[in-house]
């Protein structure tokens, strides 16, 4: 099926958040949208599955103009979505899950389940899913939840498949995967709309790729273009991915964890068992796919959470039981990987948000009182220092751009005397420019002779930032490797093989 | 990553405060004029005039809209000769005596309403002002009446008294919450009956609190002379210095929320309880300590309850002001000003109801009024669409002037 997209605007208030969109995507194509968190590839996505309407512009079908009321006219039409989150419930088995919203039934409206079991093993076998249908989907590994979605979405003969982010939860082997299954759906004349901002995926997968910066089509690019010509062309000018960073300059053990558990939310191990050291003057890098126990293992060391067994040493200073406020007190800098849940407070101000951590003492109290004179300095100085981008210091944390926001975060944490510094995710969900920048800083604290973890499921970021690299895989660290380790390496170890 | 910045999931019940918190003084005044139209519509229907003329509505439709204003008219002046000033009467004293009714009743429900207003600040519904001004009352009775000290340091144990009651009866709420994860709003309901009873108990047992000659009727002594708070304007007013704590009240509520570092970290764990255990809050601690000043502030309003009569008090001394209060923070979007502004109305609503009656009029339509205002706050969908305004804007003129009141100078 062919789908068309004709001047395409939404607005949000003053924001315009689609700019007059053109997108043709041709039957049996898979057509990748490029662009950065917040160019707009949501929005555009959701207008085409229904879920906002589009104040100007028309989708058609093979030529026919569609009006969608809602996501189940967007169905009706053929219009498949795997969202970033799945929509599965966990308790139910596949073919429960797949039928759910359009059941068939038997006499006296029972569930048919066996028609549902035949349909999910078709196309399983078809597309070669591997996907038993009687399997509770809480049981089964992410990348194939991630194909249950796909087979939801074909069980209602989508012909335009659209899939938002599909590799940010998934290892790079199920990348690949995911990848091969890609093709071949296409090759049955399924077409794709591939959401992404990885130039990797885009180049290995896409027959072409309409990149989009600020709500509007910037141009189209071929998969044979360079990573620097794609990059350039989402973010406006040149950017380097790379950081330039000189060799560390090891000093003393600034941070060491020795068997460190952590019991879980769901009285599992989260973290088990879990031993490194951190100099000062390098960064260690925790990577592994997401959920395998790395944001508990950085809760724990800045004392969110209470290990039940194993020391965390700061220096010399036991720092295993101690509060976050001691923690905080000791010099340890945290990033949370979820600002906008940990990290900030949406509804205060950027200068109120610099002194969260810090409202006890000098320099943020004088007393009971806050010293509002020297907040209002440290925060513009700040401001300044940090490049955020903010019309003044009384703007509410939560109207900045995610970037910013983060930035607000970074200055917070960097501009204390650190003795450690923990960044979770340090560049998620920010733009080219301010991942350089944050980038930049993160290095020049470890420069400055302070030992750095970095817990990110970006590869790319993992491999720019780190001396050394962690690889965690169901809460147990697999090895600690060197950071010039190759890619395939790294992968094999992110789903468990040990070096 | 989506591109859409998700917003945590947070606790309903604070984004529920949030949304009703968030709407700023143009709704609040938008409400108390809807909530004045729906007053004018019952004193229409209660009167005899307009009933009789609406028989003949079709043939004579002028004589129904004018019965309908005459009602109208002489119900909310009846109100304001009530509440404000009484142009009516014989001389200068009973004119302004209003007035001074609607300062007397408002001093309790603006310190139990900043006592609220505290609470919705850190993301707790403190539905126990009731219970908390009585446990607070009680102690302070028992200063008053089973102590003796000498004049102004009697007054002032009883009023600290007061406001510690209260302040540790608010501090079990907190501290239940913060061990068992027990909801407030229970906790706090079922405290109300607790010390409703514990109250009773005290001033039916003569051993206890029982007045000293006093009948089966559980009732206490009154006051003494030593203990009671000082008329403000003499003998001909009954207004009392349980204002002047009232004000001071509000002073305090302005300088912790707005300048100190504790009320910065109360509001930090009310927006965002995540983000301030993060930034090394205890959180739960904070639950503790912030339920105990939101009964301090409620203990002023005990203090003027137990303190500000001459007579012997009765278990239902609390009036209706623990749940007015809930009322009072919601109208003043629990800012400093707003809750006094909102105190000074519902008190002038509870000077003026008697007049209101001596005219015919149900003394209840205050009450009505007082409810749908409340209810328009809480329900603003409902007002918006009244009156025809915009989505719910990000910041608005008012909101903006205030921010710039109470931080000075960070405007960049």
């Amino acid at each position: 099926m062919k789908l068309e997209l004709r001047g395409i605007t939404k607005r949000f208030g003053s924001l315009v958040a689609n700019d007059h969109i053109n997108l043709v995507v041709n039957s049996g194509e898979i057509h990748a949208l490029l662009g950065e968190n917040g160019a707009g590839k949501s929005t555009l996505m959701n207008v085409l599955y229904g879920l906002y309407t589009a104040d100007e512009g028309d989708i058609l079908l093979d030529g026919v103009v569609q009006k969608f009321k809602g996501p189940g006219d967007a169905m009706a039409a053929g219009i498949g979505m795997v969202h970033q989150h799945f929509m599965l419930i966990p308790v139910f088995t596949v073919a429960e899950n797949v039928v759910l919203g359009h059941e068939p039934t038997g006499i006296l409206d029972t569930l048919d389940i066996d028609t549902a079991r035949k349909r999910v093993r078709e196309i399983s076998d078809r597309f070669g899913f591997e996907i038993d249908p009687d399997a509770l989907v809480e049981d089964l590994p992410v990348g194939s939840q991630q194909r249950v979605e796909i087979i939801k979405a074909l069980a209602r003969d989508a012909k335009v498949l659209v899939l938002d982010e599909p590799t940010a939860v998934l290892t790079p082997q199920e990348t690949d995967e995911l990848m091969g299954i890609m093709k071949g759906l296409a090759k049955a004349g399924t077409s794709i709309v591939f959401i992404t901002h990885k130039l990797r995926e885009v180049q290995a997968v896409a027959d072409r790729i309409t990149v989009i910066r600020l709500g509007a089509v910037v141009g189209e690019a071929k998969p044979t273009d360079s990573a620097a010509t794609l990059a350039t062309m989402m973010v406006g000018r040149a950017v380097d991915l790379s950081v330039s960073k000189k060799e560390p300059k090891r000093g003393e053990t600034g941070l060491s964890v020795a068997g460190l558990t952590v019991i879980g939310d769901r009285n599992n191990k989260v973290v088990d068992d879990v031993s490194f050291e951190v100099h000062a003057g390098e960064v260690l890098a925790i990577a592994g796919v997401q959920g395998n126990g790395q944001t508990e293992l950085a809760e724990a060391l800045v004392g969110l959470r209470t290990p039940s067994a194993g020391s965390i040493h700061l220096g010399k200073m036991d720092i295993t039981h101690s509060s976050v406020r001691d923690v905080i007190d000791a010099g340890v800098g945290y990033i949370p990987e979820d600002r906008s849940k940990d990290g900030l407070v949406g509804d205060f101000t950027i200068a109120e948000n610099f002194m969260i951590n810090r409202s006890y003492g000098p320099p943020f109290a004088k007393g009971l009182n806050i010293d509002f004179g020297n907040r209002e300095r440290i925060a513009s100085q700040l401001i300044g220092d940090y490049d955020v981008r903010t019309p003044s210091q009384v703007t509410l944390a939560k109207n900045l751009s995610g970037g910013n926001q983060q930035k607000v975060v970074v200055a917070r944490e960097l501009s204390r005397d650190l003795n450690l510094l923990i960044a979770s995710q340090p560049t998620r969900g920010v733009d080219v420019g301010s991942i350089e920048f944050i980038h930049e800083r993160i290095i020049a604290t470890r420069d400055a002779g302070k030992p750095v973890v970095i817990v990110s499921t970006e590869l790319d970021e993992v491999t720019s930032l780190a001396d050394r690299i962690a690889v965690m895989y169901r809460g147990r660290i697999v090895g600690i490797v060197d950071a010039k380790t190759s890619r395939e390496t790294l992968g094999r170890m992110m789903a468990g093989a040990t070096v | 990553m989506s591109d859409v910045t998700e917003t945590p999931v947070e606790r309903r019940g604070v984004a529920v405060v949030r949304e009703i918190m968030s709407g700023g003084s143009t709704r609040a005044i938008l409400s108390v004029v809807a909530g004045f139209v729906i007053g004018a519509i019952f004193m229409v229907f209660s009167s005899e005039e307009f009933l009789a003329a609406a028989q003949y509505l079709t043939s004579r439709p002028t004589d129904a809209l004018s019965a309908a204003w005459t009602a109208i008219a002489e119900g909310y002046s009846a109100l304001f000769r009530g509440s404000i000033y009484n142009y009516k009467a014989d001389d200068f004293v009973a004119a302004i005596r209003p007035m001074t009714e609607t300062l007397r009743f408002a001093g309790p429900l603006i310190a139990s309403g900043l006592g609220i207003a505290l609470a919705f600040r850190v993301g707790l519904f403190n539905i126990g002002a009731s219970g908390q001004l009585l446990f607070g009352a009680l102690w302070a009775t028992w200063i008053s009446t089973r102590v003796s000290l000498p004049g102004g340091v009697h007054l002032v144990v009883a009023v600290l008294v007061a406001i510690l009651g209260a302040a540790a009866y608010g501090a079990v709420v907190g501290f239940l919450k913060a061990r068992t994860g027990a909801h407030e709003v229970i906790v706090t309901i079922m405290l109300n009956y607790i010390a409703a009873g514990i109250l009773t108990f005290f001033f039916r047992t003569p051993e206890l609190l029982r007045e000293v000659d006093g009948g089966g009727t559980p009732k206490s002594d009154a006051p003494a002379l030593t203990a009671q708070l000082p008329l403000l304007l003499g003998s001909e007013f009954t207004l009392h210095a349980g204002f002047i704590l009232a004000i001071v009240g509000v002073f305090v509520y302005w300088w912790l929320m707005e300048r100190s570092t504790l009320g910065f970290r109360f509001r930090m764990v009310g927006h965002n309880a995540d983000a301030a255990r993060t930034a090394g809050i205890n959180v739960e601690r904070t639950f503790v300590v912030a339920m105990a000043v939101s009964g301090a502030f409620v203990g002023l309003a005990a203090a003027n309850q137990a303190l500000g009569v001459q007579a012997g008090l009765t278990p239902d001394l609390d009036g209706s002001i623990g749940f007015d209060a809930i009322t009072v923070a919601l109208l003043g979007s629990s800012t400093a000003p707003g809750v006094l502004l909102a105190g000074l109305l519902f008190g002038a609503f509870k000077a003026g109801a008697p007049q209101m009656q001596v005219i015919g009029l149900s003394p209840e339509i205050t009450g009505v009024v007082q409810g749908f205002i409340v209810l328009f706050i809480a329900a603003p969908p409902l007002v918006r669409a009244i009156f025809r305004l915009p989505p719910p804007q990000k910041t608005t003129v008012i909101a903006d002037w205030w921010h710039k009141l109470t931080t000075k100078g960070d405007a960049k």
